[in-house]
């Protein structure tokens, strides 16, 4: 079972991405769950939304303490909050930033794997808007590997309609652009 | 052919009830109940069931439209949530006293104060005596299965009572997670339509709700109390028809690794399947202990309870709610009741857990099964213990 | 006091409670409560019906005429229609 932790902002779409993973999983004949961080909904406050993967029924329905991934939406929470908190040793964080994955690992002292990705400009050049958190699913699919872009295909056109392809064309360019340290 | 989808539990549970041919919707907004009754009243706008949903401006008002519209012999649904559920009280004995087969879905959530919107069973447990069939459901899937089930149960000519189906707020309702929607033509026929007892119409009047004094109330009392007991029969015969049409079984009291156990866990909701995975592990390190699984709240399944929880040396209650100055949690205070006449009864152990959503994770549920294994059985005292909490 | 006529045993009480006899009260006598009575004087009466607008059991009916008198099997003697009428055409009085 694969769990992830994302970090985002109010508003920021976290939620959406966990809920279009888990639909993207299921569909393509996994297990999945996708859940935000339950309690009062509030746009610009820190928020953490979860997602479990696995090939079997999953029965834990608890919180997740120890995050094989961390998706962090925006770079400017880390410092603000501590966004590998609970993390395995060879744990994978993904961060969107324009930072390199080594700026980022000496930032946090972090010894697992690191990735980096520019997803705000990403989505701003595919979308028109800097709402990165359908880009970096691309770049989870990338650095965790559970399953290929082509299973979100049917959970975006269903979420966004005439806009699904752009939001298809970050991800994968996300996929694409996403710098890996191990 | 059914198809397996993923969805928030609670968008499901709104998409079950539309399967169901319901006339008549009313549902005030509350977290986190609110998303059922929101996508609710997208299928009725949308045209995709064809339905009134009636915007109120409170729960009691919810309730009330309801009871009005079955009177007239209307298939008729709403939900809610906590302070909601405590702002229906008032109305939901007199439902079940005028034998309306209202369906309600509560995502259980603790009822304030201080004000709190995260999952326990304080909201449903005061409502435990107004004569409503209560069911608790453990995953998506089954709140799916017990929404359409609830109708079919409630209208039954045998019953005629409300039936509320409990599904754990957030835990369930804000999980996106894979459900499978029964094909609509075997709902169809699974679910004929209501036939009511009586109806209110100008052309053939009848008073519901009349006057009753102490010359007839006891007797009506009695009326209402065999009713419920006696919807048993008939919710069996449903699971019955359910499995048989469905493929998937359902029972008022579930086990899992219960066979040969001298520890039961006792569960109910949403917690069940992580309780699970904590008997595997322990069985795995030979530790005895098996997992009971309460669905059925009320009609209490007193005969189910005795025949699994007999066999074992220790049994351990979890409550998701307290009853404040009496004997512990209410589903364990139940427990009791039904082993009392026992001659032979296991030593019972109450732990109040997940209060006002406090997490309970896999480690909580083994270290409370060896705390119960290390203890001494005769030394066992009627008390309780608020598990995890800071001294 | 009339004697009700219902279910004896919980078994015959029907589902619900419902009463499918609509205007089964109209058996229920409750002038037998009564220890006063209305007395309407007409040359008093306006015809203005405020008796009958305000009595709590309904049994203030107009008469052919236009005045107003009460069906004593339900009048209860409260006196509210006494009460109420402003002319004093109604007058309350000892039963018996």
């Amino acid at each position: 079972m694969i769990e992830v932790r994302w970090h985002g902002r109010g508003g920021q779409g976290a939620v959406t991405s966990v809920e279009l993973l888990a639909q993207a999983a299921i569909a393509a004949g996994k297990y999945a769950q996708g859940f935000p961080s339950f309690g009062p909904e509030r746009r610009g406050a820190p928020v953490a939304a979860f997602s479990r993967i696995d090939d079997k029924k999953i029965k834990v329905r608890s919180g997740i303490y120890k995050p094989d991934v961390v998706i962090v939406l925006d770079s400017s929470l880390i410092g603000l909050i501590d966004v590998t908190d609970g993390m395995k040793p060879g744990g994978k964080l993904i961060v969107n930033t324009t930072k390199t994955p080594e700026e980022i690992r000496r930032e946090l002292n972090f010894t697992g794997t690191v990735a980096t990705v520019d997803g705000t400009g990403i989505a701003r050049k595919e979308m028109g808007v800097p709402i990165a958190n359908t880009t970096m699913i691309g770049a989870l699919l990338k650095v965790a590997g559970f399953m290929g872009l082509d299973a979100l295909k049917e959970s975006v056109e269903h979420r966004f309609g005439r806009i699904a392809q752009k939001n298809l064309n970050a991800m994968k360019r996300a996929y694409d652009e996403i710098k890996i340290s191990n | 052919m059914a198809k397996r989808v993923g969805m928030e539990v609670a968008l499901a549970v709104a998409e079950a009830v539309g399967q169901c041919n319901i006339d008549m919707a009313a549902v005030y907004p509350i977290t986190p109940q609110s998303h059922i009754g929101e996508h609710l009243s997208d299928l009725v706008a949308d045209g995709k069931i064809d339905a009134e949903f009636v915007t109120v401006e409170s729960e009691h008002s919810a309730i009330s439209a309801i009871i009005g519209a079955s009177g007239t012999g209307a298939r008729v649904y709403t939900a809610t949530s906590s302070q909601g559920l405590m702002l229906m009280h008032e109305i939901l004995p007199i439902a079940s006293a005028m034998r309306l087969p209202l369906v309600m879905g509560i995502a259980n959530r603790a009822v304030s104060g201080p004000l709190n919107i995260l999952n326990d069973h304080s909201d449903i447990m005061p409502q435990r005596d107004s004569g409503w069939i209560s069911m608790f459901v453990e995953n998506g899937q089954e709140a799916i299965d017990l929404s359409i089930q609830a109708f079919k149960i409630a209208e039954h000519k045998d019953v005629n009572l409300p039936v509320c189906v409990n599904i754990d707020g957030f835990q369930l309702t804000h999980m996106v997670e894979p459900v499978e929607f029964p094909d609509q033509e075997l709902v169809d026929k699974f679910l004929p339509a209501r036939v009511p007892f009586a109806t209110l119409h100008p052309s053939n009047p009848v008073t519901m709700g009349a006057f009753a004094m102490s010359d007839y109330f006891t007797e009506i009392m009695k009326a209402k109390d065999e009713a419920l007991k006696n919807s048993k029969k008939t919710i069996l015969a449903v699971w019955d028809e359910w499995a048989k049409i469905f493929g998937r079984t359902y029972k008022p009291v579930e086990t899992y690794k219960a066979e040969g156990a001298d520890i039961l866990l006792v569960t109910m909701g949403s917690m069940g399947e992580t309780a699970e995975i904590a008997i595997d592990e322990l069985r795995e390190k030979g530790v005895a202990a098996g997992l009971v699984k309460l669905r059925l709240w009320r009609p209490f399944p007193f005969a189910e309870i005795k025949e699994v929880l007999t066999k074992a040396k220790k049994v351990l209650v979890t409550d998701r709610a307290v009853s404040f100055g009496g004997p512990g949690g209410p589903v364990c205070g139940e427990i009791k009741a039904a082993l009392y006449h026992e001659a032979v009864k296991p030593a019972i152990y109450n732990y109040i857990i997940g209060l006002g959503g406090r997490d309970v994770r896999v480690s909580d549920f083994t270290s409370m099964i060896n705390q119960v294994a290390a203890a001494d059985a005769s030394k066992v005292t009627d008390t309780y213990e608020f598990l995890g909490v800071r001294e | 006091m009339t004697k009700k006529n219902g279910p004896a045993g919980w078994q015959e009480i029907t589902t619900g409670c419902v009463v499918l006899r609509p205007g089964s009260a109209s058996e229920y006598h409750t002038g037998s409560w009564r220890s006063q009575r209305p007395i309407w004087d007409n040359s008093k009466c306006i015809k203005c019906g405020i008796c009958y607008v305000f009595c709590p059991e309904g049994c203030v009916q107009q008469t052919e005429d236009g005045f107003f008198k009460a069906n004593m099997d339900y009048c209860k003697g409260c006196g509210i229609c006494a009460h109420e009428c402003w002319p004093r055409a109604i007058k309350i009085v000892e039963e018996g």
